[in-house]
This record gives structure tokens, C-alpha cells and sequence, in this order.
């Protein structure tokens, strides 16, 4: 069914296709922020992309911090980057990670320079790179060169009856022809981790998913819980959506997966996917923000959110299209969903039509739609940190 | 087939979910099994917010919640058909 079906992208120098054409001022630490949001701020057609960390971090964690940053400025809508950091050697280990991808990138470092000086500077090259790339067209591109991730938050049972099963149902007729997807939430998964495990590609895949989903409950939960969880795991948002456990929530949540497609790897968080087309799971938080920035960072460039309370999240480098099947969500707070799936609790719309709504939206959002997220200024950009810094 | 107001996943549930709003006591829902579109009609005993779930049979303390045909945790409390099921008579089996 899907197989003329294209949209209008930005073909990048190294193949990938971006739906969105940014000018991004990242920064390498905190205190680079002002420097990068003063460039911004300055040159029109520039996006700032300020977070709290980047300095002090170590080990693990800093490979992490690195693959986000980099991840991010690799990401195909961005056009060019113009990385800004305290110091010079992470400033250009983060500008060599994207410069493996072709396109445009220059770093500036603060130390020595002073912010007015280096905010001088860096808005000069951002100016240049606005010119050179806000002219650029999108061509024809098949929907296969997309790369959707997917995530649900403020869930509730509407969203295992209705608005995950259209993202599912998406993944199961997309991931054949070619797509990338991502689902994560690792804790999240806790309470259908055994239904996860077995929708693994290879037995070794599925082993390799519960050894993260293992060492999340070891790592994380067992440490530091206080409690049984029940007022993360699930929030208080789901419990007022009716959600009680978190094996209900799960169960719903893994509805985003479909019914046929299997996922083929594991990844690490903001990890990109090596194996080819298909479906990967990647260890996340179950926060959205989190979730979203390590999904972006990792490539993807359009991201399926259904929800059932509303969550409001968007994401600065990624449009996130809104999806619920809760028809009081509509009613009150419908400014912020982009797929209206409610007919299916009224058995009105089968979810395969929900599906192919979703799909439909998908496609107008890779052509330049703006999301509700995007319309509404959403630019939830979070680092996903492991542990405590040096 | 008139709109429902009560969804069960799977025909092993024990508990489906209200999918419209102002549910009160004493009302006859229609309620549709997803899987197979089969349906039946259940009398709800409280007042039941859009989203949230009700005993589809009489439950005992101890019992096992099923939805989408899986365990979804324990109940705390006994429960009889078409009372309202959340924290306070159902709780996980995890952590």
C-alpha cells in the first residue's frame, strides 16, 4: 500500500534525508548557553539548543554526553552547526563528530576570547551559514528514507486501546518497506518485559534487551527506590488517566510495537543504529524530554508521541506529532494533538484507519507542517545524565 | 452498533475500561470486547471517570487482574462485578 507514497525532504551530504532545514548554535556545556542563545538571538533563521550539563562529566557518562551532542548536530534537519564551548579540546572533539557527516560545522571556544568577542565571531559564521543553507530545496524522497521514533507519555488506557495500536500499526506496515524505528522506556517495559523479550528479531537480541532491562532494575530502581514507585511508575497523570500498575502501563505502551515487526538491535542511549532498516529498542528513561533528545540525537528525524492525559512535549530538532484516542483530551486541550484517533474507543475508526492517519500526518510533517508542538513553541532539549559528576 | 461505553481488550480480562465521559452508578454500559467485537452489558456500581476500569466479575483479594489477556498485578481488596478497580483495590506485583 505504501509504496508511492513520498514527501519533500532535505537530502543531506551524507544520503540521509532531514524534514526540517536548521541552523543550530549548540552548545558544548552550561555556561556556553548565553554565548549560543546571544548568537541566536542575533542571527535570524538560527535555533540555540542550551542544556544544563557538559562540564565535570566522566567515563560513561561523558561518552554519553558526547554522543548526544554530537548525535544531535549530526542530525539530518540540521543544516549546519555552529558548536560553541568553554574550552577548545571538547569544543572540537564535538565539531569533528560532525563533521564526519559533511556538512557545514565550525566551533568557537570561550577561554581567552570573552563572550562578546566569541559571540561576535560565531554569529559572523552562523550569518554565512543561514545564507548558504536557507535557500536550499527539498526534493522527492520515498517515505523508506525516514527515520521515526516513537514514545508515549501522560498515558492512560485510552492509549493501549487507541493511540499507540496507530503507532504500532504504522511501524507494521512502514518497517517493511524500509523505515528506521525506535521505541525505548526502558523501565517503562517492566511488567511486559518477557512479550518485549520474545518480539526480538534473534534469541541474542532478546537476551541483550533484558540484560538492559536487568541492569535498569539493578542500577536504578533497587538503589534508589523509596517506595513500591507507584508515584513515578506509573504518574500521577496516568493513575488520573486510570491506569493503576505498571504492568498495565506497559502492556498499553507496547502497543506502539505492532503486531508483526520485530526489532532488530539494542541500543545504547543516543547510540545510532548500525544494522540497517527495521525497528531498535534503545535504553531510555521513560521521562519524554530525555527519551525524545537521545532519540534525535541517535538520527531520527520525526517522532510519533501518542498520549492520553496530553503531554505537551515537543522537541527543538525534531517536530513530534501529537496522538490520542482520548476524547475528553481532545475536548480540553485539543490545540495540542496533531491525530485524532478518538473514533476508535467509539469503534467509529479500526486501527488500521488510525494507522493510516497517523501515516498521513507523518508524511504532511516531513513536507513542512508544523506540529502542535512546534506551533506552541515546544523545544524540550534534556541530556540524559547516568550519574553524579567529578 | 450504537457507541460503547466500556472496552475490554481481550475476552480473558477481568476488568475493561470506561471510554466515555459521566459514567454514574446504576448505569447499563454497553461494552465491546476489541479482539472479536462480541459484546455484553454490565450495571456499574460507582461512579466511573473516563479511562478508568471496572470488575468485569466478582474478584476475590488475592485474585489475579487480567487485561489485554496478561497479569496486570493483584487485587487488594474482594471486588464485586461492576465496581470501580484502581489503587485503592489493585496493586502491582513489581517492585
Amino acid at each position: 500500500m505504501s509504496s508511492e507514497m513520498t514527501f519533500n525532504g532535505y537530502r543531506r551530504e551524507n544520503g540521509r534525508v532531514g524534514v526540517r532545514n536548521y541552523v543550530a548554535i549548540l552548545p558544548v556545556d552550561d555556561i556556553s548557553n548565553a554565548a549560543c542563545e546571544a548568537v541566536a538571538n542575533n542571527i535570524k533563521g538560527t535555533i540555540a539548543l542550551p542544556h544544563a550539563y557538559g562540564r565535570l562529566q566522566f567515563g560513561e557518562d561523558l561518552e554519553l554526553h558526547f554522543r548526544t551532542m554530537i548525535g544531535t548536530g549530526s542530525n539530518p534537519n540540521i543544516a549546519a552547526c555552529v558548536v560553541i564551548g568553554i574550552e577548545p579540546d571538547w569544543t572540537q572533539q564535538i565539531v569533528d563528530g560532525i563533521a564526519k557527516t559533511g556538512k557545514r560545522v565550525v566551533g568557537f571556544s570561550i577561554e581567552q576570547h570573552g563572550d562578546i568577542e566569541t559571540i561576535a565571531t560565531a554569529s559572523r559564521t552562523a550569518k554565512t551559514f543561514v545564507h548558504e543553507t536557507s535557500g536550499w530545496q527539498r526534493e522527492e524522497c520515498s517515505y523508506s528514507d525516514l527515520w521515526v521514533a516513537a514514545k508515549c507519555g501522560e498515558s492512560d488506557t485510552t492509549t493501549g486501546l487507541a493511540s499507540c495500536p496507530a503507532v504500532g500499526n504504522m511501524y507494521d506496515k512502514w518497517i517493511p518497506g524500509g523505515i528506521y524505528g525506535c521505541f525505548g522506556e526502558t523501565t517503562e517495559i517492566t511488567g511486559a518485559e518477557h512479550i518485549c523479550a520474545a518480539r526480538a528479531a534473534t534469541p541474542e537480541v532478546g537476551e541483550k534487551f533484558m540484560r538492559t532491562w536487568q541492569a535498569y532494575q539493578d542500577e536504578v530502581v533497587e538503589p534508589y527506590k523509596t517506595s513500591d514507585l507507584s508515584d513515578s511508575q506509573p504518574t500521577k497523570g496516568n493513575i488520573a488517566g486510570g491506569l493503576t500498575t505498571i504492568e498495565e502501563k506497559a502492556l498499553g505502551n507496547l502497543e506502539k510495537i505492532g503486531k508483526q515487526v520485530s526489532y532488530i538491535d539494542v541500543l545504547e542511549p543516543a547510540e545510532a543504529p548500525e544494522q540497517g532498516p527495521g525497528l531498535y529498542f534503545m535504553d531510555t528513561s521513560s521521562a519524554a524530554a530525555e527519551c525524545n533528545t537521545i532519540q534525535a540525537a541517535a538520527g531520527f528525524v520525526v517522532h510519533c508521541f501518542p498520549t492520553g492525559q496530553g503531554n505537551i512535549i515537543g522537541n527543538p530538532i525534531m517536530p513530534v506529532i501529537k496522538i490520542t484516542g482520548n476524547p475528553r483530551t481532545v475536548r480540553t486541550m485539543g490545540e495540542h494533538i496533531d491525530v485524532d484517533v478518538s473514533g476508535v474507543v467509539r469503534r467509529e475508526m479500526t486501527i488500521p484507519e488510525a494507522g493510516d492517519a497517523l501515516i498521513d500526518m507523518i508524511l504532511q510533517t516531513a513536507n513542512g507542517r508544523l506540529t502542535a508542538a512546534e506551533a506552541l513553541g515546544h523545544k524540550e532539549f534534556v541530556m540524559t545524565k547516568l550519574y553524579r559528576s567529578a | 452498533m450504537s457507541v460503547p461505553q466500556l472496552l475490554v481488550h481481550d475476552r480473558r480480562d477481568n476488568v475493561g475500561v470506561v471510554v466515555v465521559e459521566g459514567v454514574e452508578a446504576g448505569d447499563e454500559l454497553l461494552c465491546v470486547v476489541t479482539e472479536d467485537n462480541s459484546d455484553f452489558r454490565i450495571t456499574a456500581k460507582h461512579d466511573v471517570p473516563i479511562g478508568h476500569k471496572i470488575a468485569l466479575s466478582d474478584l476475590a483479594n488475592g485474585d489475579t487482574a487480567i487485561k489485554y489477556g496478561e497479569d496486570i498485578g493483584k487485587f487488594v481488596a474482594d471486588i464485586s462485578k461492576g465496581e470501580h478497580v484502581h489503587t485503592h483495590n489493585l496493586k502491582t506485583k513489581r517492585w
